[in-house]
Formats: structure tokens, sequence, C-alpha cells
């Protein structure tokens, strides 16, 4: 026993280093969710915080428990005729560690459902918010702007410090619309859709991808969330429109197909295509009515 | 559609890529060497009439942990060429279609013919000796379900050669997985894959349920009951309520796929996000199905080499009953992400967290059943060491995952998927390698090598933790799990490449644990010693490995940890006094394999949509259970008093107590 346990310390040096190596190789982990950029972000990046600081006190108890426990309880030939007690158990310690995971469970429940409530709603009230429809199909993103009348493929603008609504929904299979550094993601779906709230702080090219998998080119669909000063927008938005081509229902279909594509930019798209804008309401919720209403 | 149109999908044999034509060369290979071996040296008369028709639970167990061992080399090899393609970004080793398979069936092999039926097999060994029984309740059944699983993963693992595997991702997700998005054969693969096995699995939760409820020793209560046993009957339980789930998801799906059914279509009415809500409905007992039993073999383990009896007992029976509670309620929590409103996430947030309660309780009972115990650290105790630090990690990243809000950034990102694996390999793996070094000596009656296996131990979980912890880095940088590829500027690649490297760390441990059974089956002196680790519960009362009918006399037990208590207060749990009688056993039956076999048919012919082939499969499957059902009164035979004497001398040698004229083992 006693040759092996030397080689225990000394396998544990090596995971230390290697440890040491690990946390040196991410010297630049503030990217994506740990690098909030709206505050979407910084609210999950909070409730994150929170919750990894209240793990910690739970990782650093049991990890304390169970190195001074198995050092000092460990079998050696000095301890050899030692006859553990007969212990059935001890109700108050028993007490005292159901009682610690139930305030930590408590301290983390009550910010998760409080931040819960809060995504529901525009995450600046007092601002006017614009909407975008992100709709996924294989294997690309496409972005409809139902007030501005445009469209992109592959990449959309927003306006810096203005909420806005992403509706989202999908062609064909369920993906999942995720901007790391703006907030958290929400499914896309077929025949029911949804929304979320994202925001940027200020000007700045975000990274986003489809997040559940679709299929082939799955590994594909990244797009970027471009956000820029609102005038800038607006001048963006007036300059598609004279600029752009507009998109017929055919090619609109056709890009539909299973296939990657790269960025594109319409000033209109097909008119069948637009929504009715009157608002679903709860779009969190999968709106039932909505789904058969649809399938008809 | 045309009921005799056996329409031939786009390649019956899969050929072409190097890595598929080298699974195939090996596969004929393999087979020609077994069927080689057995012929040379007479062995097909022993395979049958020793295995392949056995009803005795230990066989079984054996068959099922020796098809897990399979598996678990079958899914690592998927899981380094996963690693392989990801350890650099934009390599073209696998192609996407290639890799999603690989990844679908990783999963799907990991959890279904991996993980479940090496616990399942573990129950087998252990939980009749446990309780004293003489086998389960249902021997014949009991036979029925493994070879159901078999049928099952034989089938399953046959896609990657003919036809094509499923390539939909381990949960299936429609609209993906339905028949407008992906046609062809792989995703029937996957449903008639699981559809066999987890009917067997449904019927191991009746079988060990009634087991352990009925077939109990004398004195042997609910809470005199070994944690082993404890976390079985929980797991029957949650088997029993779970499973019918699965089986009806899957049947759903089926006739969507073969019958055009639309329960899940986008268009006819289908519903989508239903599939999901099943799936995990079942998906998510289905975690604590393979977790409980293996807290329950720590439990075992912990106990009998800190020498010291389980800590808080009636907590540990509380918390197992209420985890498995609280497994049912917790579903959503896979999707939060799919728009349920505030509420329901809120209350999802809070099953799910409430969960760490009971985990904790466990997790201190464990520390305190070593406080002031002394520590032997053999194999199966490093393993159950190994479980607490690596589990926790699991568990507390788990509590974060459970907080809906923040869940929206981790969900289907790599730090879910290094939660998982902390949990499924820190817990399950930990927990099957740990019983299987526990009872491989009460099963073969010899120690696997100590030594190598330490070996095997070390490189394994530094692999392991090299591996997962940049997962849970990489997954905060916004990494999406199912991904075939990443382009460079991300700053994912090292991290990446370190998880590729910690893989083949882990693949070396695997290796080199193979290498210790194997080493050991040639070299290991055979002791057939009864108790080698000094074990406190029943099974080490009897001889190793045990005679079929495992007690000549049934014990009599006086409180928990019985043979503990037999060699430390010289209580007797068989009496001398008490004359033997013959014992009424099952005969081996050929019925389990031949229906099996019949099953596996229809699988097939249902997976290719030939329905000839798979009614002839059902019919097959009816005319055993006809069969059966005619015979069963002259299925059994007596096992008379003169064979059962050197058995019971063993028993009364052990554990005969004082009564046993001084013959106490003072341990």
């Amino acid at each position: 026993m006693e040759p092996f346990l030397k080689g225990r310390w000394k396998w544990l040096t090596v995971v230390g280093m290697l440890m040491f190596f690990l946390t040196g190789c991410s010297s630049n982990i503030k990217a994506g969710v740990l690098n909030p950029q709206g505050p979407v972000a910084q609210k999950q990046y909070d409730l994150i915080m929170w919750s990894i600081i209240l793990m910690s006190v739970i990782l650093v108890v049991v990890f304390t428990l169970f190195v001074v426990i198995l050092i000092k309880y460990r079998a050696r030939p000095e301890n050899e005729g030692y006859e553990p007690p007969d212990q059935e158990g001890n109700r108050l310690l028993e007490v005292v560690w159901t009682m610690i995971p139930v305030i930590i469970v408590i301290a983390l429940a009550v910010p998760t459902v409080t931040t819960t409530f809060d995504l529901e709603k525009s995450p600046s009230p007092d601002k006017e918010p614009i909407t975008i429809e992100a709709e996924s199909a294989q294997w690309k993103w496409i972005f409809k702007y139902p007030v501005q009348g445009i469209e992109t493929v592959n990449y959309v603008k927003i306006p810096a410090n203005v909420p806005v609504r992403f509706q989202l929904e999908s062609h064909d299979a369920m993906n999942s619309f995720w901007v790391p550094e703006l907030g958290g993601q929400e499914y896309t779906m077929a025949k029911m859709p949804m929304y979320l709230w994202l925001e940027a702080d200020k000007p700045g090219t975000y990274l986003g991808r489809g997040a559940n998998f679709t299929g082939r080119d799955f590994a594909k669909m990244e797009f970027t969330v471009e956000a820029e000063k609102p005038s800038d927008f607006d001048d963006w938005v007036k300059q598609v429109k004279e600029t752009a081509p507009a998109q017929s229902k055919e090619e609109f279909e056709k890009l539909l197909e299973p296939g990657t594509v790269g960025r594109m930019t319409f000033s209109s798209y097909p008119e069948d295509e637009k929504k009715d804008s009157s608002d679903h309401g709860h779009g969190h919720g999968s709106s039932k009515e909505h789904h058969e209403s649809n399938s008809h | 559609m045309d009921l005799f149109d056996m329409k031939m999908p786009d390649q019956l044999i899969v050929w072409g890529n190097p890595l598929i034509n080298g699974a195939w060369i090996s596969i004929i290979l393999v087979t020609l060497g077994i069927v080689f071996v057995l012929t040379k040296y007479k062995k097909w008369r022993w395979l049958w009439d020793e295995w392949l028709t056995t009803v005795d639970h230990k066989k079984i167990g054996i068959m099922y942990i020796v098809s897990a061992l399979l598996m678990l080399f079958r899914g690592g090899v998927d899981a380094l060429l996963m690693r392989i393609q990801l350890a650099l970004p934009n390599l073209e080793f696998l192609d996407a279609q290639h890799y999603n398979e690989i990844f679908t069936t990783h999963g799907t092999v990991m959890i279904i013919f991996m993980a479940m039926p090496f616990l399942i097999g573990l129950m087998n060994v252990a939980v009749p000796l446990q309780i004293g029984a003489r086998d389960v309740a249902f021997p014949t059944l009991n036979a029925i379900s493994f070879w159901l699983f078999f049928a099952g993963a034989l089938l399953f693992n046959l896609s990657f050669v003919i036809g094509g595997s499923p390539d939909a991702g381990w949960t299936n997700y429609v609209p993906l997985a339905g028949e407008e998005l992906t046609p062809g054969i792989g995703i029937n693969y996957y449903l008639w894959g699981l559809q066999i096995s987890g009917i067997g699995t449904l019927a191991t939760g009746i079988n060990f349920l009634v087991t352990i409820l009925k077939m109990r020793a004398p004195g042997m209560t609910l809470m005199r009951m070994p944690m082993f046993t404890w976390s079985t009957l929980i797991t029957s339980v949650i088997i029993v309520f779970a499973f019918p789930v699965l089986t009806v998801a899957l049947a759903l799906l089926t006739f969507d796929r073969l019958l055009g059914a639309h329960f899940f279509t986008i268009d006819g009415g289908g519903m989508p996000m239903m599939w999901a809500n099943l799936f995990w409905i079942w998906g998510h007992p289905e975690v604590y199905i393979v977790i409980l039993p293996a807290f329950g073999i720590f439990s075992e383990v912990i106990s009998t080499f800190a020498r010291k009896r389980l800590f808080g007992y009636s907590a540990m029976v509380v918390s197992i009953v209420a985890i498995s509670a609280l497994s049912f309620l917790v579903w959503v929590h896979h999707f939060f992400t799919m728009g349920n409103g505030p509420w329901i996430n809120s209350v999802f947030s809070i099953t799910t967290m409430a969960i760490a309660i009971p985990t904790g309780v466990k997790v201190f009972n464990w520390l305190f059943t070593m406080y002031k115990g002394r520590i032997e650290f053999t194999t199966p105790m490093l393993w159950s060491l190994a479980f607490i630090p690596n589990f926790i990690i699991g568990g507390v990243t788990g509590v974060m995952l459970a907080s809906a809000p923040a869940d929206y950034q981790y969900h289907n990102s790599y730090f879910l998927i290094s939660h998982f694996h902390y949990v499924l390999i820190g817990g399950t793996v930990f927990g099957c390698l740990a019983g299987l070094y526990y009872w491989w000596p009460k099963m073969f009656g010899f120690k696997i090598n100590e030594r190598i296996s330490k070996w095997a131990f070390w490189v394994f979980v530094i692999g392991f933790n090299m591996t997962f912890i940049p997962m849970y880095l990489v997954g905060l940088k916004g990494m999406p799990r199912r991904i075939y590829t990443y382009r460079e500027g991300l700053g994912w690649t090292g991290l990446n490449f370190i998880e590729t490297v910690g893989t083949f760390v882990m693949g070396a441990g695997f290796v080199l644990l193979v290498w210790a059974i194997i080493y050991s089956i040639r070299h290991a002196k055979r002791d057939y010693e009864s108790d080698p680790w000094n074990g406190r519960t029943l099974e080490w009362a009897i001889a190793s490995p045990p005679p079929h009918y495992n007690f000549a006399r049934v014990p009599r037990i006086t409180g928990q940890d019985p043979l503990w208590r037999a060699k430390k207060k010289g209580e007797t749990i068989f009496e001398e006094k008490t004359p033997l009688k013959p014992i009424h056993m099952p005969n081996h039956t050929g019925i389990p394999a031949v229906m099996a076999g019949f099953w596996f048919v229809a699988g097939f012919g249902f997976v290719f949509e030939w329905i000839p082939v798979g009614l002839a499969g059902i019919l097959g499957v009816l005319l055993c259970m006809m069969w059966r059902s005619l015979t069963d009164y002259h299925d059994h035979h007596e096992v008379p008093v003169t064979e059962l004497r050197d058995a019971a001398a063993e028993e009364i040698k052990n554990a005969g107590g004082r009564s046993a004229r001084g013959v106490v083992n003072d341990g």
C-alpha cells in the first residue's frame, strides 16, 4: 500500500500542474457567455456568477471533508487492529447537512425565479423596441424586418441600445437562436412562433449561431449580429431599400431548400410571407391556438 | 402503401468509407474467429447448455456485463473518432453525415446498451444473493429480458454496416427525425433497437420489483436490506413507471414513419414538441435508473472498505425514494428554451434544484461512513472514492443548469455535455467499475489484479478530467454540441485539443482495464474464497462462485449487514440443525434466445419497412409464447440433498454462528 500512496501524491502534482496549464490556456475566457454585452446577457451573467459562488462553497466544504477524512482515517500499518465504531448515524448532523443544501437551493431559486420573469419583458421598457423575425431553415438564418420591409440572410443589423424583440420560427427542423454575448437562446419551431428579447449596449459585432442540431450543415449555421448607432441603422435601412434587390416568392422558396448560402440582403420579401403584425401576446407561451389555426 | 413492396434502401451494404470498411473486415474476422474457436475446442454444446439457455441469474448477469463491456468499447471508439475530428479546426477526418451518425450512436449505445445493461448485470449477480433468494421471481422472463436487450443491441449495432445509422441524436427530436426531413432507414434502427431492448428492460423492472418484495429470506425486512438492493428496488419502480412512456413514444413515431401517421409531423395536425415531452418523461427518470444503482454500489463498497456500517441508513433510504419521486417531476428542464412560460420554467427550476437536497444528504452520509473508519484503498474503493469529487463537480453544475435563465446560456452547449458526462461517467461508469471489481471474485472465484487495475484507474480518471474540464470552458465560450467541425479564431482550439488528448488517455485507461482482466483470467490464483473483501452482506456468506441454487439452506436474518453480525457477534445465519431439503429449480430453456431471434427478425423487417418479414418475426414471437405457455408445467427440476452437502458446509463455516460448534470465523 505504501509505495502506491507515494505514487498518488506524484499523480496529484501532475493533476495540479495540468489544472494550472488549463487555466493558463483559457486566459481569453472572457468571450461568449462570460462577456455580456447587453442587459439580457448581463442578467444571466449575474445569475451564473452568483450560482458559481454558491456552488464553490459546496465544493470547498465537500472537498475539504473528503481529503481530511481520507488522510486521517486511511488504513496504516499502525492502526492494523483498529476496530471502527458501530455508528448508526447522527440525527443532528443529518439535519444540518439537509439544511445546508436547502438554504443553498433557496438562495439560488429566488433570483432564478425573478430573472425568469424579468426575461419575459423588454430589457428597457422605457425605450421603443423594434421587432425582427428570425427564421431558421436548413441551413441558414433568415431575418425579416416587418416594419422596414427588408430581409437579410445570415446576418442581422440591429440598432444599439434599443431593445429588439426577435420573433422566432423555423421552416423545418427545430433550431435554437443563440447570441451568447447578447443573451441566452430560445428554440425556433415550425408553426410555433416564440419571442426572445435581446439588446446590445453598444455598437459592435456579435457572433450568433444555431444551437440545436438540425442535420448535415448544422455546424455552418453561424450568423453575425451587427449593432450600430440608431442613426447608422436607419441609414442602412434606407440604403437597403434603395439598392438591394427585391425578393420574389420563387427566390424565397428556393432559399428554403436545404443547403448553405452566404450573406444576402433584400429590399423586400414576398407579401404572403409577411405575418399579420397582431401580437400573439404570449410568445414565450407556445400559442396552441395559433398552431392549430395555421395547420389548416 | 403496398404491403408486399420489399423496396431496397439506397445502400443496403454500407461500403466505401475506410472506417466502415475496416469495421466490416473486423466484424467478419472476429465472427470467423469465434466460430473457429468454438468448433475447434468443441464448445458449441457448452455454449448452448451453459449460457444461451441458462436461466441462472448469475450467468445472465455475467452475459449482461460482457455485452456491456463490448458496448463500452464500441461507444468509446465512437467517442475517440469524434474527438479526433474535433481536435483541431476544419478537419476532414469525418464528414458531417458520418459525424452525425457517430454522435447519435455514441449516446444511444452508452445509455441504452452500456450503462443500463451493465447495472442490470450487476443487479442480476448480486441482488438475489443479497436477499437470500435462490433466483429471481421469474427466471425465464429474466432470460427473455437479457435476450431482448441483446437482440435490440445487435440490431442497433448492425446499422452502421447495413443500411446506415440513425443520425438525429440520441434524443431523436422530431421534426428532424421524421420521415420528411430524414427519410431512409437509420431512424428506424433507433426506433426498433430501443423498442425491443426497452420491452426487455420493462420486464426486468417488474422482475426485480417482485423478487425484492416477495423473495427475501426470513428476517430480511425492508429496512434490513443492503443499500444496493434498496436502490435496485427503487430503480425497478422507476423502470415500471417510465419505460411504458418510451414504448408508446417509440410506437407513435414508428406509426408516423412506417404507416404515415401524423403524431409528430409539422403538417397534418402533428405536434413535434410532444415528442420532446414524452422522450424526457421517460428520459429523465432514465438518468436516475442509471445513477441510483451506482449509488447503491458505492454504499456497499464504501461501507465494506471503511469497515464501518453505512452512516444514516434510513436517511439514505429516504433520499433514494425522494430522488425517485422528484425524477418524474423535472423533465421540462431539458427544454427550458421551448417557450414554456415563466411559471412553468420557475416550477421546474425549483423541482430540479430540489434533487440536490437528497443527493447532498447521500454525499455527506458517504463521507461520514468513512469518518472514524479504517479506509483501505482497494480498486473497488478507489473507483468509489473518485466518484465523490467527480460526481460533485457534475452535481453542482447540474444545479447551475437547473436555473432556467442561466440555462438559456448553457443549453445545447459543451457546458451541458460536460455536466452529464461528469455525472454519467463519474457516477454511473465509476459505479459499474466499482461493482465489477467488487463482485468479480464472487462471480469467478478470484480477484482482478490490483496493481494493473490501479494504473488503469489513475490513467482513466486523469484522462476523464482532462477531457471534460475544458468542455465546461469551451461551452461557456459558446461552442454548441453536435457540430462536426468549427472554424479558427473562436478561441476553442486549445481546449478542444486538450479534450482530444484526454480522451486518448481515457482510452489508454480502458485498455489497461481490459489488460488487467485478461491478465487476471490467465494468471490470478483461483482461491475461491467466499469472503475475499471481509464483506458485510449475505452474498459473501456462500461459496465463490455460488452454486446455481445459491443457498443450500435458506438463511435467517437478524439485522442489517447480516454477515458482519455473524462474524462479529457470532449470530447464526445458517442453522445447522435445519435439515437439508431438495431444492426446486427452474430448467434451462432455449425459448428466450429463440424468441429474441424472432424479435430480431421482426425488427430487421420493420427497419427496412419489409412488412411481411416483420410480421413473420412477430408470428414467431407469438408461437414462442404459446410454446412456453403450453410447456411451463414441466420446467423445473429438484436438486437432491446429496448435492447440497458441500455448499451447506461452506455456509456453516462462514456464518453458522456460535451454534456451529466453535467454527466461528473471527474476521
